[in-house]
């Protein structure tokens, strides 16, 4: 689960971790308030979105008089911010932050990740803030030190201080810096966080180390005992048929093509995607109907990827094993007719009682082009869909 | 001959007494030398009864002192598993197979790092199980369509498996064992150390692996092979057409900050002299073609 940065310094802030002040808003008037109680002669009006790069894309603005604030906080509220991680067709922006100016002296990076090499989090350090952290890591990864953490004791003051010693923290702000490694460690353990970055930490010109930005995403296998966490979910920042999709026990991600697909299991579920494009024509989606394959999610599956008005073929390929084809059929058969199919489907079955299963299709007088193998499914979608 | 687990091995069930344990240890006992392969399950609290006609315990040592349980499974819902996984590890099991999709990863780190040491292996979590066919199954995979024979399985999926292995046997290709290592980013068994145990099996002519997007696992599984594999290896990795940043159902399966692309995959592979299609529907031709 993804968290908004305002969120995120929220939760710096309960574990110590130094941010600037600042107040979200959802509207021009708001803004204008945080920045009046802020004081001060400098703000920074950021757009809350679920995206990096916001300063390229014109979503974050540096203000120097009230007058300023409204004026950008005017500008950004409700704009499409296009950014390299939001796609071409951008995201609306509902939500701000304004926060005071920081007098930045030197821009820095700190990150935590899972690595699954070492199956521990690793603590990553950099004197290249400020920038896109994968390209310092392509073109110079020395730049990039890292600390691999013992679960037991957690980060260390050695390695915090090594760390901070190393991206040129200036010596008398080591201890201080190493101290807000340490917490911030303890927030992305505690929390179970995947992801937490830090980009940019900053060392100010009256000496001060602050966490410039906040990036935290969380472990979806750990909500259950973090209700708080729950709460920050922005459903405005997540796919509607994605979440649509979540509730049948579906997970379905949109992709660019016109072949809808529904497989039983992730990886069979990607291998059918390939497949599909090997032979001509693009997925529409990724879709796990997951072990059981009802009516009822294979009816919700087909009226989630009937919206798409691109869809011009829907392809179902199933392995049943524990589950059998027979059922699998009924169900598929059931669903076609609740729905109203206006684009060719192909059913390729495989599995226990895959023979049953082939009856039923033939006999439901339904349309319906069955295939045996996956390759033989990939062509024949591929043919009705004219690619 | 076999990797992991054989006709002789005594399985426990741990979470034995739940819908899902209970259904998979009925159809686990009734594939081949299921009946004398499952001999305990264990529920805590619940010890003293019987379910599939094998008598369960409250714990693993318990079912161990009693049995002589060697091998454990895992059906324990998410919250409770890394607990699960623990307690075989400390009950000395030599291998323990985790079903259990959904584990928190900070429990999947506190886990490994206390099995550093111990000698047990890991299979999973997140995984369909382990089978050497014709002799014993473990886990969720439909027995009915493995072979005895000679060939390797390794992969990262459920199903994508299912599809290789039908395919093998449907060309006359057994299988020696089968092995799902699963779809989380922290596990037990990697690609690698699977190929390594194929590798030194006399009863295993040549290896299948199935990888898929995310991590640097059949990165350094090709690194290997290029200087150690003494047999064939023929490959597929799913999601070649799975866009960076989005989860492919799987926790483990996405590309992040530009790495852990199919593409990539499939060129390390490729370099270490690995046959790689990109057709899921061939691998079993590949296979044959391989062998002949």
């Amino acid at each position: 689960m993804k968290i908004h940065e305002y969120q995120g310094k929220q939760i710096l802030r309960e574990y110590d971790v130094a941010v600037p002040r600042g107040e979200p808003c959802f509207s021009v008037d708001e803004a204008v308030g945080v920045a009046r109680d802020l004081g001060g002669d400098v703000w920074v009006v950021k757009a809350q979105i679920h995206a990096g790069g916001r300063g390229k894309g014109g979503g974050v603005k540096v203000a120097k008089s009230i007058d300023e604030v409204k004026k950008y906080a005017d500008e950004i509220l409700g704009m499409t911010l296009v950014t390299h991680q939001t796609g071409p067709e951008g995201k609306e922006v509902k939500r701000l932050l304004v926060e005071e100016g920081a007098d930045i002296k030197d821009e820095l990076y700190v990150g935590l990740v899972v690595d699954r090499s070492s199956q521990r989090v690793v603590f990553m350090a950099s004197s290249e803030g400020g920038t896109e952290i994968e390209k310092v890591a392509e073109e110079t990864p020395e730049k990039i030190h890292k600390a691999t953490i013992d679960p037991g004791t957690g980060l260390t003051g050695e390695q915090a201080k090594s760390l901070a010693a190393a991206i040129g923290i200036p010596g008398e702000l080591v201890d201080e810096a190493a101290e807000l490694f340490q917490k911030l460690y303890r927030a992305f353990w505690e929390k179970d966080a995947s992801l937490a970055e830090i980009n940019p930490l900053i060392v100010t010109g009256d000496g001060r180390v602050l966490a410039l930005d906040a990036k935290i995403n969380f472990d979806d296998n750990a909500m259950y005992r973090h209700p708080e966490l729950a709460e920050l979910r922005d459903l405005d920042e997540e796919d509607a048929d994605e979440i649509e999709a979540a509730k049948y026990g579906l997970n379905y991600i949109a992709l660019d093509g016109n072949i809808g697909c529904l497989v039983n299991g992730a990886g069979l579920a990607m291998a059918t995607m390939d497949i599909i494009k090997l032979y001509g024509a693009e997925p529409a989606n990724f879709l796990d109907v997951g072990g059981g394959a009802t009516t009822e999610q294979v009816t919700e599956a087909f009226k989630i990827m009937l919206k798409n008005e691109r869809l011009k073929a829907i392809l179902v390929n199933i392995f049943g094993g524990i589950m059998r084809c027979d059922v699998i059929a009924e169900g598929l058969v059931n669903a076609a007719r609740e729905v109203n199919l206006k684009v060719p489907l192909v059913v390729r079955l495989e599995g226990t009682n895959v023979d049953k299963g082939r009856e039923i299709i033939d006999k439901s007088g339904i349309e319906i082009i069955t295939a045996t193998t996956m390759a033989d499914a990939a062509e024949k979608v591929s043919a009705v869909a004219g690619a | 001959m076999s990797i992991l687990i054989n006709k002789d091995t005594k399985v426990v069930t741990q979470g034995i007494t739940g819908k899902t344990g209970q259904f998979h240890t009925h159809h686990s006992i009734a594939y081949a030398n299921g009946k004398h392969c499952y001999v305990a399950g264990v529920t805590p609290k619940k010890g003293g009864q019987e379910v599939e006609g094998v008598p369960v315990f409250d714990t693993v040592v318990e079912a161990r002192d009693a049995t002589g349980a060697n091998v454990s499974v895992i059906y324990v819902p998410p919250p409770f598993a890394a607990a699960a996984i623990d307690e075989s590890v400390d009950a000395g099991m030599d291998v323990v197979i985790c079903i259990t999709e959904g584990i928190p990863v900070k429990d999947m780190i506190k886990t490994r790092d206390r099995m550093k040491g111990s000698k047990t292996i890991l299979v999973g979590p997140n995984c369909p199980g382990v089978i050497t066919p014709e002799e014993i199954k473990i886990g969720i995979m439909p027995g009915y369509i493995h072979k005895k024979g000679r060939i390797g399985v390794v992969s990262r999926s459920g199903t994508l498996t299912y599809e290789v292995v039908d395919q093998l046997t449907k060309l006359g290709l057994g299988q020696s064992t089968c092995v799902g290592i699963g779809g989380d980013p922290v596990n037990g068994l990697k690609h690698l150390d699977v190929m390594k145990l194929f590798n030194d099996d006399p009863d295993t002519d040549a290896v299948v692996m199935c990888g898929e997007i995310g991590g640097t696992d059949e990165e350094e599984c090709a690194a290997w092979i290029a200087d150690n594999m003494d047999k064939p290896v023929v490959a597929f990795i799913a999601g070649v057409t799975a866009p960076p940043g989005k989860r492919m159902g799987h926790a483990g399966a996405i590309i992040a900050g530009g790495k852990g692309t199919a593409n990539e995959k499939i060129a390390a592979l490729e370099a270490a002299g690995v046959s790689v299609t990109r057709n899921p529907a061939e691998i079993g031709e590949l296979m044959k073609s391989r062998l002949s």
